[in-house]
């Protein structure tokens, strides 16, 4: 096999590693805003906050230590102890559904029934907040995350593609975790909303509010479980970009290349963000690797993803998956 | 109006039909519901008994469709109580009013339009749920035999109804009304202790109307829902009912038998209107 070629499909392998990445934000904002018609722009950095938080609890670190600090005049940074992976992320999920609740008791039960642009609006002061917070309570410096997953090449895959092509792949493995992850997420979510009694009564919400009271659907609390579940997401995005990149402020910035993975799969397609987030992550990768290196200088990773959205918006603005936009006169 | 004016709380009631109907299940007890200065709903009372068809009437604007939406939790009145199964009922979210067995459909039709028939008629059952979250994701054991029973209630529903043709179709695809069917399926599949409907001939043609009345009476008839109805047509309105509430400018006019009602002076003035000399 010619040496171009298999480069071209480990760039492609690998693309479709980083695309996981971003179908793991994606997700999150689908689940908001199919079931209260909000786009939370808060997305990013609740995967951020999350992963912080998960860092902090595994580190034993104390939060708001600086704050404490400055007032008291005390030297506390550390507890001294530290916690397995496995109770910190139980303890970050419990921390993500509280602040599920919090958003939804003091800052979206007061706007049910307002214009989406005010809830969009309200969900861009809840990222700085999140951001403001999360930075109080951790600090601001670049953390690694370890929880245990395996990284570094997947020798295996190394040695099987060089005896079957000549040529060894370089396949990593903490990718082949993220994208079994992914799925079964994925997996999990279509389940949960399909079988259950709150899944039937999430898709409920999410198509008609009036109706959904009248059998019995209370909106408040599906509206905390999905934030809730809109949380758990966000862990896991986290989880993964933290352990592959640290856990660091930016992470909410690349968090908004989930934007043209929404507009690429739907705004409402479960299955859409991933394949939205497939297509971005190749996309961008395969244009990197065969016209934007050698034609056009390079780094045009930074906005193949955005550029590829625009032309989405002007042929099929609804996006491969997402519901069909018709207006009856 | 002599006859009903006789209050029976614990016993059966007989109607002019000769049809026996229960005793009260629900009581309004001088409700009142104002919306800023105007007042919606001045100061009235009415018993609905059950296994009854129970008709609220009266000209547009006379505050019927906000008695309904009193009972069914979506508005809390200022004054009054509102007494059901012998209880009196605290102020109250619509979604526990649901859960208390008073099922309703709306005059504007408030479907699942994204979902299909049978999706929506299984809605209806989400207040009888009760198995765990993860046994019901697994699908095994006691989950998955009430999603079977469950299943069978809807279906029994869609066949009553004789909806079984479109079981599978979208809603919003569906016409006007076959819409207002599955309203009616849904509500029916919780199987209510009251069954509230908000205008069900609303928009339809003779033949649909027909239709919409057969369904009525025999769901009253084969599993003995008590119902309660709004409706500004007349004509149906006395075929179907047993007793007939009227409302006029949110006041009550007139309480009572078909025949009583339709001869009731007030009534007949808030119909078609009085000669003012």
């Amino acid at each position: 096999m010619p040496e171009q070629l298999a480069f071209t499909i480990e760039v492609f392998m690998n693309g479709l590693m980083a695309g996981v990445l971003y179908a793991l934000v994606a997700l999150g904002f689908v689940l908001i805003y199919k079931a209260s018609g909000i786009f939370n722009y808060a997305q990013g950095v609740m995967a951020l906050f999350a992963a912080l938080t998960l860092v902090g609890i595994m580190e034993g670190q104390v939060p708001f230590s600086h704050l404490i600090n400055a007032i008291l005049g005390t030297e506390v940074h550390h507890f001294g102890w530290h916690v397995p992976a496995f109770l910190a992320i139980v303890l970050t999920m419990v921390v993500m559904i509280v602040l599920a609740y919090c958003v939804q008791r003091f800052v979206f039960r007061y706007l049910v029934g307002q214009e989406p642009i005010i809830l969009f609006m309200a969900t861009i002061g809840l990222a700085y907040f999140l951001e403001g917070v999360g930075d109080l309570m951790w600090g601001s410096e670049i953390k690694t995350l370890d929880v245990g997953l395996p990284q570094g090449i997947n020798v295996w895959i190394d040695e099987f593609t060089f005896e079957a092509t000549g040529y060894g792949f370089f396949i990593d493995n903490l990718d082949i975790v993220a994208s079994i992850v992914a799925a079964i997420l994925v997996i999990g979510l279509v389940m949960f909303a399909q079988y259950t009694k709150q899944g039937r009564a999430m898709r409920a919400v999410a198509d008609d509010h009036q109706a959904a009271l009248s059998v019995g659907v209370s909106l408040n609390f599906i509206w905390i479980l999905v934030w809730s579940l809109a949380g758990f997401v966000a862990l896991v995005a986290g989880i993964m970009w933290g352990a592959k990149s640290g856990v660091q402020f930016s992470l909410s910035l690349i968090a908004l290349k989930a934007l043209p993975v929404l507009m690429l799969g739907g705004f409402t397609s479960i299955p859409g963000a991933i394949v939205g987030g497939l297509i971005i992550g190749v996309g961008e990768k395969l244009f990197e690797f065969l016209i934007g290196a050698p034609f056009l200088g390079g780094a045009t990773e930074n906005w193949f993803a955005y550029m590829l959205a625009l032309v989405f918006l002007v042929f099929r603005p609804q996006g491969l998956f997402g519901e069909k936009i018709i207006e009856r006169v | 109006m002599e006859r009903d004016s006789v209050k029976d709380q614990a016993d059966s009631y007989v109607t002019e039909d000769g049809r026996t109907i229960g005793p009260t299940v629900m009581e309004m007890k001088n409700i009142t519901l104002r919306f800023g200065g105007v007042e919606a709903i001045k100061d009235i009372s009415f018993d609905i008994r059950e296994g009854e068809i129970r008709a609220i009437i009266g000209p547009n604007g006379a505050g019927k469709s906000s008695m309904l939406n009193v009972i069914s939790g979506f508005y809390v009145p200022q004054e009054g109580e509102v007494w059901y199964k012998g209880a009196q009922r605290p102020p109250m979210k619509p979604y526990q009013v649901a859960q208390q067995g008073i099922a309703r459909t709306f005059q504007n039709i408030a479907l699942f339009e994204g979902m299909s028939v049978l999706d929506n008629v299984m809605t209806g059952r989400l207040t009888q749920m009760k198995s765990g979250l993860l046994a019901q994701s697994l699908w095994k054991g006691k989950a998955e035999r009430e999603e079977v029973e469950n299943r069978e209630i809807a279906e029994k529903v869609i066949d009553f109804l004789e909806i079984q043709a479109i079981r599978k179709t979208p809603v919003a695809r569906l016409p006007y009304g076959l819409k207002k069917r599955v309203e009616l399926a849904r509500a029916l599949a919780a199987e209510p202790t009251i069954l509230l409907l908000d205008e069900p001939m609303a928009g339809m043609n003779v033949e649909e109307k027909e239709d919409m009345s057969r369904f009525i009476l025999d769901v009253n008839d084969e599993f003995g829902t008590t119902i309660a109805l709004i409706e500004h047509d007349m004509g149906v309105v006395m075929d179907l009912s047993d007793r007939v509430v009227v409302m006029d400018y949110g006041r009550k006019i007139g309480d009572g038998s078909p025949h009583d009602v339709r001869n009731n002076q007030e009534v007949i003035d808030a119909y078609l209107g009085v000669a003012h000399d």
